[in-house]
């Protein structure tokens, strides 16, 4: 049995057939949902591609919370299940609040696209169960408005109860910490800046990103992560043993 | 029909309209010949844009035709919005290239965003989804700060659009030199993929069918874009001091783009358009007119209908607006309804601004331009006469008085310099500030990015149409310092190199397009270099079998008297027929043997060397061998292609091409790009070492013997030039530098625009 993954379309996305493409080549199913709907059925998890929903006017993501599909994202997260922002997607999520800080501007002022190199800092979130602490991964980033920024309690918050899932090992936009990518406290909503799907064949470099996704696909078929447990850190999701043995493969 | 004048009409105006419109006395007397009487306001303005140089050809168009068109791939050729080239498996591509250089000389960020968004516009205008942008980029010296100005605006706003709209800008080039500091030049490549079975036309048919403007509404941007602005040179302050020709710049939207993108490819796919064309340089006239004149039809156009962004708007301004991201479909009346919700759902409006008619009763397709469905009729005009109709000048052409000379002054004659090793840091540069502004990943296609390989290397795949296995080359060339010692020989090694290029990463060449960048046609030495120039790629592209599906000339490249140098560029695509395996890149690795393919001539004319540091822009060019050259470039795509099968020989670990700066520059890019020295003898001089000689070729390889051989039996030149390893650039006797070293030299773009280097100060936490 596959994880089917709803990858939401909004006017101005761009990264949602790449997302599709890199669940297939990770084992699981994928479709396209467009932002004008109100459901999301038959779902096992939601990615928010990158790209720059309405245009990025206004502030990414600022426009795209109030997409009708968010009020189900929403609820789908509320419910536990598992909600993935890729880039612009992470913009979305703080914007709509289910993920905490905001992304500013790259320090520089410029759009920076190229590859860096990760290491995966908590296994308690659906991207990441499963995949050793340490854990390197060479990893694509692309945006101008990557560099994460929250309030001091904020971050002392994440980084103590393992909310931080991602860090840079250089940082390429000033984020706070080296901050890549966080959770919520529940594990089950995860915002990342570099793009995994970008990292999801050998022919075009690197198959580092194949390990966040197979993660997230053990995780959208596991026990979803009960809304209930938001402050518990957890421990592991089932299927971790077989996420740690293959990751270990992709471990630098 | 009456025509009624709109405002004050020609007669005892002195001709000042005209001519503040950019049209000769003579120009406007073939307009009063063509139409039998003095047309009215909307009409003049019309044939003043259309009859630009910049969308009429009027001073190449009889050169033009000498380039070579056709091939047994070739699905459309030049005269389209596209050529559309057929790559196997039902695929075709199309590519097109063209020149933003006066809108970004004048607003530089704006101007380059919207020649994104023109050429992107180009490409799925024929039905193929925009798979990748290129930017060849000419622009003056770094120590000048508008040219700083510029490069940096140009950058940001092909980044700005190009990453916002969804295409991967995968290649380019980029050239500082002084003779482009009043004049830059910024050209954008797209290419797009699509089932060759839609291919479409801009043609309109059918009587009864409705002309339906998608996407923007219109403004007052970009009024004279082309003609004022296009088709004329800049006085004698630099551009920046022709503030006033800045409304004639457009105001891009990416978002509105995407959005258009995505709705006309929807169209398309449900077959609900019977042509379709982009609104660019000349807008509703050009659309319009070239449609009704393809598909031998009169239309009539309402510009009352016309959804406007600003009230007050004339006729005139309506008609000639170069607002962006608009489509002119051509659609029957039943699918309209369809059309409208696809549009709908894509949030781009779709506006019924006119009607296909059948030629009026003398056999004529007529434009006709009417103030409300039934109201007056504003122009009435021959539709092909504004496409087609428009004067060709076989302008005098004459090489420059004093060529002999200039040739004599080769920089063979200076001194050679006490330390190579020195001149060798000057002169390589890093290019990636760049393109890490620019997304080169979108879609997962590329296989080899910008800077990794002489070409970039994609999948042949796009959203909605799988992968099958094949790849497709791209490389983008221009040479100025070639070109203005010899346009003819220049513009051919030009169409060598990129040629050469496609073949480094296992490609074979399918198609070529050109920009055509020059100077004032109004000097007969401009004239003579663009037709030396048309002349050698011709010689070039039927040597090496390459047709040339499409191109753009962009004339009147100068400010205050002065020309740029001749630059034409080139772009073309190769075809990788089988891709399981990274063909290797730039680079080598510890141990490999280093050969050097083809012999190298030790003249320094046009080099980067004699020009870059030592001033010296004039001197004798090497010559070309195309016939050899041909055998080359078969040579080196089938052994790099044996390495991309799914049981690769491993007898080429890395391929570079040697072409600017010389065997020194080819030398470092490899030695940094695999972070590992070399050591390199028999280089007898300075001149063999900055030559810039054609056709020539590093390999690095693990089994030398063999290399040799294999080239041998292809009748090529091949010698061990020496081996990779260690930290250090040794060639014997003329160079001794730190890989590391050259490494920090090669980033003067960074240091230029970015004095610190965020990547080397990782952010602690709560640095931020």
């Amino acid at each position: 049995m596959t994880a089917t993954v709803g990858v939401v379309c909004f006017p101005g996305s761009n990264c949602e057939h790449d997302v599709v493409r890199a669940v297939r080549a990770a084992g699981g199913e994928a479709r396209v949902v467009w932002h004008g709907e109100e459901r999301l059925t038959g779902l096992d998890a939601v990615v928010l591609p990158g790209g720059f929903a309405h245009g990025d006017y206004l502030r990414p993501g600022a426009l795209a919370r109030f997409s009708p599909i968010m009020d189900a994202v929403e609820r789908f997260a509320r419910d536990g299940g598992p909600v993935v922002g890729i880039c612009n997607g992470f913009q979305v999520l703080t914007e709509a609040g289910l993920l905490p800080g905001a992304l500013r501007r790259n320090r520089g002022l410029r759009f920076v696209c190229t590859t860096v190199t990760c290491r995966v800092e908590s296994e308690a979130s659906v991207l990441t169960a499963g995949v050793p602490v340490g854990t390197l991964l060479e990893l694509p980033v692309n945006h101008g408005e990557g560099s994460y920024a929250c309030d001091e309690g904020t971050l002392r918050q994440l980084e103590t109860s393992g909310q931080v899932v991602l860090r840079y090992l250089a940082n390429p936009n000033g984020s706070v910490a080296d901050v890549a990518g966080i959770a919520n406290r529940a594990g089950n909503v995860v915002g990342i800046m570099p793009h995994p799907e970008r990292a999801s064949s050998a022919l075009l470099g690197s198959e580092d990103g194949l390990v966040l996704l197979g993660a997230l696909l053990r995780s959208a078929l596991g026990t979803p992560v009960r809304a209930e447990a938001a402050g518990e850190r957890r421990a592991h999701t089932p299927g971790a043993s077989a996420g740690a043995s293959r990751s270990a493969g992709a471990s630098r | 029909m009456n025509v009624s004048r709109t405002g004050v009409s020609q007669e005892g105006s002195g001709g000042e309209i005209h001519r503040s419109l950019g049209l000769t006395d003579e120009e406007h007397s073939a307009i009063v010949g063509l139409l039998g009487r003095a047309p009215s306001d909307v009409e003049l303005a019309m044939y003043s844009v259309m009859w630009s140089e910049h969308c009429s050809y009027k001073s190449s168009r009889v050169h033009l035709s000498r380039l070579p068109s056709a091939g047994r791939r070739v699905l459309v050729g030049p005269g389209e919005n596209a050529g559309v080239v057929d790559v196997g498996d039902g695929l075709a591509i199309a590519l097109r290239i063209e020149s933003h250089n006066h809108p970004s000389a004048i607003e530089p960020y704006q101007g380059a965003a919207t020649g994104v968004g023109g050429i992107i516009r180009d490409i799925f205008t024929m039905g193929a989804r925009p798979i990748a942008l290129m930017d060849p980029l000419f622009i003056g010296p770094l120590e000048d700060p508008r040219s700083r100005y510029i490069l940096d605006g140009v950058v940001r706003g092909i980044a700005g659009y190009g990453n916002s709209v969804g295409v991967p800008t995968v290649g380019g080039q980029l050239t500082l030199d002084p003779c482009y500091k009043g004049n830059p030049l910024v050209n954008v490549f797209c290419l797009g993929l699509m089932r060759a079975d839609r291919l479409v036309l801009g043609r309109a048919t059918g009587p009864g069918n409705l002309a339906v403007l998608l996407g923007s509404r219109t403004g007052r941007d970009g009024i004279g874009g082309v003609s004022v602005l296009a088709s004329a040179a800049f006085g004698p302050e630099q551009a920046g001091a022709e503030a006033d020709k800045r409304p004639s710049v457009q105001v891009g939207d990416p978002f509105e783009e995407k959005r258009l993108i995505e709705a006309c490819l929807e169209l398309l796919d449900e077959r609900l358009v019977v042509g379709i064309q982009d609104l660019g340089g000349a807008g509703l006239a050009c659309a319009t007119s070239e449609t009704a004149a393809r598909g031998g039809v009169s239309m009539e156009v309402d510009v009352t209908s016309v959804p406007l962004r600003e009230p007050g708007m004339s006729p005139v301004e309506i008609m000639t607006s170069e607002s962006q991201e608009r489509m002119l479909a051509i659609v029957a009346p039943e699918a309209l309804p369809r059309v409208k919700e696809v549009c709908r759902r894509w949030e781009v409006r779709a506006t019924v601004v006119g009607q296909v008619l059948a030629p009026d009763p003398d056999g004529v397709g007529r434009l006709r331009v009417r103030e409300g469905l039934d109201g007056p009729v504003l122009a009435e005009v021959p539709a092909a006469s504004l496409a087609d109709d428009a004067p060709r000048y076989r302008r005098p052409l004459a090489p420059p008085a004093d060529l002999a000379e200039r040739r004599r002054r080769d920089p063979g004659r200076l001194p050679a310099p006490a330390d190579c090793g020195a001149d060798l840091i000057e002169l390589v540069s890093d290019p990636s500030w760049v393109y890490r502004q620019y997304d080169h990943q979108l879609f997962l296609n590329t296989v080899l990015p910008p800077g990794a390989a002489d070409a970039a290397l994609l999948l042949c795949a796009a959203p909605g149409i799988d992968w099958a296995g094949r790849a497709l080359a791209l490389s983008a060339d221009g040479n100025p310092g070639w070109c203005r010692l010899d346009p003819r020989r220049g513009t051919a090694a030009t169409v060598a190199e990129s040629v050469l290029n496609v073949a480094c990463v296992g490609a074979r060449p399918v198609a070529l397009v050109n920009c055509l960048n020059f100077g004032d046609p109004g000097r007969a030495e401009v004239m003579w270099q663009l037709s030396e120039s048309i002349d050698g790629m011709a010689e070039a592209c039927d040597a090496l079998g390459v047709p040339v599906v499409g191109g753009n000339v962009s004339l009147y490249n100068a400010s205050g008297g002065e020309d740029i140098d001749p630059t034409p560029v080139v772009a073309v695509v190769g075809l990788l027929e089988r891709l399981e395996r990274r063909p290797p890149a730039i680079g080598w690795r510890e141990g490999d043997a280093i050969v050097l393919l083809g012999a190298t001539v030790p003249m320094l004319g046009g080099s980067r060397w004699a020009r870059a540091l030592h001033g010296e822009p004039d001197g004798e060019l090497a010559p070309l061998d195309l016939e050899l050259h041909a055998r080359l470039v078969e040579l080196v795509a089938g052994l790099v292609a044996a390495e991309t099968a799914g049981s690769p020989s491993g007898l080429v670990t890395g391929v570079h091409d040697v072409s600017d700066g010389g065997l020194a520059v080819a030398l470092a890019e490899c030695a940094t790009a695999s972070g590992t020295g070399c050591l390199v003898s028999g280089v007898a001089s300075h001149a063999e070492l900055f030559s810039e000689s054609p056709s020539r070729v590093l390999l690095a390889t693990p089994d030398p013997a063999r290399l040799l051989s294999s080239a041998g039996a292809a009748g090529i030149e091949a010698r061990v030039l020496g081996r990779a390893g260690g930290r250090r650039l040794v060639v014997e006797g003329l160079v001794d530098l730190g890989v590391a070293e050259l490494d920090e030299a090669a980033r003067r773009l960074q240091r230029a625009f970015e004095p610190e280097d965020p990547a080397a100060s990782p952010g602690r936490p709560g640095s931020a």
